[in-house]
Order: structure tokens, then sequence, then C-alpha cells
């Protein structure tokens, strides 16, 4: 009998720890295909987060270095370095990367260091049970902004694509979401793409993933998808901002 | 061949014929000459010399190359090892092995860029949050420095911790006649447990220091502990002048050390039985020689660029038995052997220093 699904290579069976209707799950799978597609599970060194995608470690059917809060891509520098053959990629929150882990990133972007980052923007910080992330938008109730983000007191979300594609070391940016099957497919094919450019030695590559926490966020499941698609994509839009294949650079 | 090189320098050259190949860091007054020597030599011999956006990332590049298997260092000075601090916590933690230079100056905070053994407690007691320990080595001369680097890099593989070799601002910058070893291929040791890519070989490998089980984490700092008490037995390392008949030990470390050479032998012309012991491992520390003297010393003298700090341990592993001065200068000032033969003198009429 024809085998037409299964679960990519390059995740363990490890059931998931992530809170339901979380879009982590996704994402992890959308990545272990593409290292699945790359034929690349055997060299592949992978760098987990501090944040709600901590344990990735347990997920990743890969070598996988638990890195401190917000260093990944200092880690991953590391590896890549000693080890320029083998396919590597950080998988950071939106805290981890654009607040505390705000410099180990633009400077890896800078350095062109070719390594990927898987980076999952939910607006919030998970793990720590709903605090005001940097990407928390204008307005936005959480545990540290009850009164919503002030952003006169507390600044302005980052958007991080638009940022790193004004990098001359950034060889590929792009934001997608995972709310439905069509941008689920783009987010696979961008993730992708990332990698075949680190494989070529094309220099930093990042996809941003538009993420839910319903959870943190107070809602359901599917008013999460439905809040990413009316809160987040108009000040987060969706789209490459910069790809050294397609000739110009930033959008 | 004996040739004539600066501490920094010959800490560097070193570390190459140890086979280090990668150095991250990040660029602080006075270890300068190190890492500046190691951008020119690495590019040449298929290494990697990168400067880091700030000491937390250089540490934390270590850590990723540490993890892929790579003999791996990091060179600092004070204040640039308090950023590090966080790095070698995780790196302890996730039992990988490599080498951390602390040339150390004056502090706290940006304090001066003058000599100082002013991290003593840093290095011995909270190299990093929890419980740890990490390999420290306190060389007292270019040649020694020279010597430790592959012993440090070969126990820290050995043992999966990371090594600091603990120099000052003097040691780094003087200049002295070193023979260095051969340069030729080093054999490193296998490292099974490396992330760098199962390729469908063996099972894969993860580097990491959490364990949200209680019960699994404390089993870990355990098996850990029991590796740093085989060390204790091991690797003690103390150098002893004129000890055995001495009835008063000035106990020094480093540069110190060198300075309290000349006291004793100035206090052994006026017919004081003076000795020196210079810890030469700061970490694990000569408890056991410090205990044997305190059977036959009438007092210790603990002699260092700090406010006293080695002091607590000369005294722990006194315990009680004979009494035990300190003196110590500070901020970047170096003792000098007239300053420590007065307190060697007052301690034999039988006053305090």
């Amino acid at each position: 009998m024809a085998i037409v699904f299964q679960k990519p290579a390059s995740l363990t069976d490890a059931p998931l720890h992530y809170c339901p209707g979380c879009t982590h799950g996704i994402i992890h799978r959308l990545v272990a295909e593409a290292i699945d597609g790359l034929d690349a599970q055997g060299s592949t060194v992978g760098v987990a987060p501090v944040g709600c995608a901590v344990f990735a470690y347990n997920y990743f059917n890969t070598d996988m270095i638990e890195a401190p809060h917000g260093r990944a891509p200092a880690v991953a520098t590391g590896v890549k370095r000693v080890c320029p053959q083998n396919l590597v990629f950080t998988y950071q929150g939106d805290g981890d990367l654009a607040a505390i882990g705000t410099a180990e990133t633009v400077h890896a972007a800078s350095r062109g260091e070719n390594i990927t980052i898987i980076f999952v923007n939910n607006a919030i910080y998970g793990m720590t049970g709903g605090q005001m992330a940097p990407t928390s938008l204008p307005g936005q109730v959480t545990q540290t902004s009850p009164y919503g983000r002030d952003v006169k007191t507390a600044g302005h979300p980052i958007r991080v694509c638009e940022m790193l594609a004004t990098l001359s070391g950034t060889a590929y940016a792009e934001r997608v979401a995972v709310d439905s099957v069509p941008n689920i497919r783009k987010a696979g094919k961008a993730i992708r793409k990332a990698f075949e450019l680190q494989k070529q030695g094309a220099g930093f590559t990042i996809v941003e993933v538009l993420s839910t926490c319903p959870t943190n966020w107070g809602l359901n499941p599917v008013e999460s998808l439905e809040w990413v698609r009316t809160d987040m994509m108009p000040y987060y839009p969706l789209g490459v901002y910069k790809d050294i294949t397609a000739g110009e650079g930033t959008k | 061949m004996r040739v004539l090189m600066k501490g920094n320098e010959a800490l560097a050259e070193a570390a190459v014929r140890a086979g280090c190949r990668h150095f991250f860091g990040y660029p602080i007054t006075p270890q300068t000459e190190l890492a500046a020597y190691m951008a020119k030599r690495l590019p040449k011999i298929d290494g990697v010399f990168l400067q880091a956006e700030s000491e937390i990332a250089a540490i934390n590049m270590v850590l990723g190359a540490a993890a892929a298997g790579a003999r791996v260092m990091t060179s600092s000075s004070s204040p640039g090892i308090s950023l590090k601090t966080e790095g070698i916590s995780y790196i302890a933690g996730s039992d990988l092995p490599a080498l951390i230079i602390n040339v150390q100056r004056g502090g706290p905070g940006l304090g001066g860029i003058q000599p100082s053994q002013a991290d003593y407690w840093q290095a011995t007691k909270a190299p990093g949050h929890g419980d740890l320990h990490i390999l420290v080595f306190a060389p007292n001369s270019v040649q020694e420095m020279v010597d430790t680097v592959q012993n440090a890099f070969d126990l820290a593989d050995e043992y999966r911790m990371p090594a600091m070799i603990l120099a000052d601002g003097m040691l780094g910058q003087m200049m002295e006649p070193v023979t260095l070893p051969d340069e030729g291929e080093i054999q490193l040791p296998q490292k099974p447990w490396a992330t760098n890519g199962h390729g469908g070989n063996r099972p894969r490998n993860i580097a990491n220091s959490l364990y949200i089980e209680a019960a699994e984490l404390e089993h870990l700092v355990r098996e850990r502990f029991a590796r740093y008490a085989e060390i204790e037995q091991k690797h003690v390392q103390v150098e002893q002048i004129g000890v055995d008949d001495a009835d008063f030990v000035v106990v020094a470390y480093g540069a110190t050390a060198r300075v309290c050479q000349a006291a004793v032998r100035a206090a052994r012309a006026k017919g004081i039985k003076a000795g020196l012991l210079r810890p030469i491992t700061l970490w694990p520390f000569p408890t056991q020689a410090i205990a044997e003297a305190a059977n036959h010393v009438q007092a210790f003298l603990t002699v260092e660029m700090s406010m006293g700090q080695m002091v607590d341990d000369v005294r722990l592993a006194v315990n009680g038995k004979v009494p035990v001065a300190f003196y110590g200068r500070t901020g970047g000032i170096i003792p000098t052997p007239q300053e420590v033969l007065e307190q060697i003198e007052k301690i034999a009429e039988g006053g305090q220093a």
C-alpha cells in the first residue's frame, strides 16, 4: 500500500507540550518537512530558545542545543563556524529574539552569518504567563500592560523582518503566517527556501511566522486565528522583505 | 628555542599549539594583544577568529563551537568576564569543555586597567549561577602560562567542563623568554557527544542544561560533583618553596607570588625562617598542602592584589590551628617585596600583620 502521508522523519515521537490551539506544532512540522525535503536530517543542528519552544530539542529529531535566553544566534554562529557544511537553524520566539537577544540577532544578520532563524512571533511572552512582548501590539492587554500597551511609555512594537532587511548581510527575510491552509503552504515554502539559500552559502536567512497564543490572548483557537488576520497582519504585513535571489534588495 | 614574548601573545600561541582553532572575543584592556594575535594567526591556519558584538555573544559562540566539538576559547578581563558568567554557567550545565582567560584588572565596576586579583571569588566561588565549579589555573610567569594552556584544554576535555586561566594585567603585559611547545599535529580527543550532525550514524546528541524534573537535575548535579571530587583528588597543583622547615609561610598566587618569593628570600637572609606556598590551581585549591603546613608553622600570611579573597580558603584550610594574617593592595597597585617583607617581620616579631 502506498504511503500518502506520514510524520516527518525530522520530528521525534515525543508528544508536544504546546497549549491547545497554539500553532507552534504546525511550525515545527513545517521546519521538519523542510529538513526532510533537503535530506538534511543527519547534517542539521538546531538551536532551541528560552520560552515556549525551550523543549524544541525534544521534538526535532536532529542534533540540538538549548541556548541561553536570546543567545541562540550566537550559539548557532559557534556551531556554523566549526561545521560550515551543516544546516544550522535557530527556533526563537519574540521575547527571545526581539528583546533580550536583539543584539545577537542583528549582528548575526549583519555578519551575513550563514544560518537560518525561524522566528515565531505571537506578540506575547507565552511561557512565563502572558507578559508584554517587544512585538505586542499598541493597545494590547497583557499581564504587564494591563491597561493596554501604551506606546508613549512602553514603546512601539518592533517589525523584525523590516529591520533586518536593511542589513547587507541578510540574504532572505520573509514574514509568513500559519492561519490558513494556503498560508501554511506558503510558510513551508519560505522555510524551505531559507534552508536552500543557507545550503548555497547565501548568508543570513530569517522566516518570521505569525503565530497564536490562545491561552494568553484569552481567545479560543478559532478567534485566535482570526486575531492574527484582523490585528497582527495589518501591523506585520506578510511578504518577502528581502531576497537576494530576486535581484533588487528590499521591498 | 627560547623566544621573548609578551604574556598575552604567549597565551595565544600556546593555545594555537594546543590545537585551538576557534577564538571568539570582544575587545577589552588589558587582554588586547591576545585577541589581536589570534586575529592575525588563526586565519592563516584555517582557523576562525571572530570579534563578537559583546562578551555575552562571544561566550555563547564558544558554547556553540564547544557543543560542535571544537577546542575553543575566549579571553577577556574582569568587567567582560562578568558578562560571560551567564554563558559559563550554561557551558558547565551542558557539560561542555572550553577555555576562558581572565587577564584581571582592578574593580568593581569599570574599575581600572592596572593589574588586580580581585576576581578570585568570582572565579572560584561563583563563576556563574548554580551549583558548579570550573577549573581555575593561576600561573605566575609567561612560561607557566604557556605550559598551563594545553593542560587546561586537556582537563576541560577530560572532565567536560570549562577551564579558566586567571592571569592579571601584569602577567599579560610583561615580556619573558619562553619555550613554546612544538608546532605539530595535536591529537585531540574524540567527542562522541558533539552536536555536529548525526549523519544517520548515531543517536542524535543534545547539549542542554534544562532539567524540569527536580530529581533528575539533582542527580545530574551530583554526578558532576563526583567528577569535581575526582579532580580535587588528582589535579591540585601547588609550588612550595622552603615550606618544610618554615616558621612562617606566605601564601600567594600569580604575579603576587613572585613579589612574595623575593620577600621570602629577603626574610631568610635576615634569619627569619619564611617559606612560600603558591597555589597553581585555585580550584581545586591546595587545601591539603596548607593543612599539612599548618601542623608545623607558627603563622601564615596571605598576600593578594585584592582586599582579601583567597585568604578565606587559606583560613578554611588552616582551620584555626595557627593565625592567618592578610596583606593586600588593590585598585591596580602591586605590592612591593619590601612591603611584604615588613609584614613577614611583623608576624615574626609576634605582632599582627
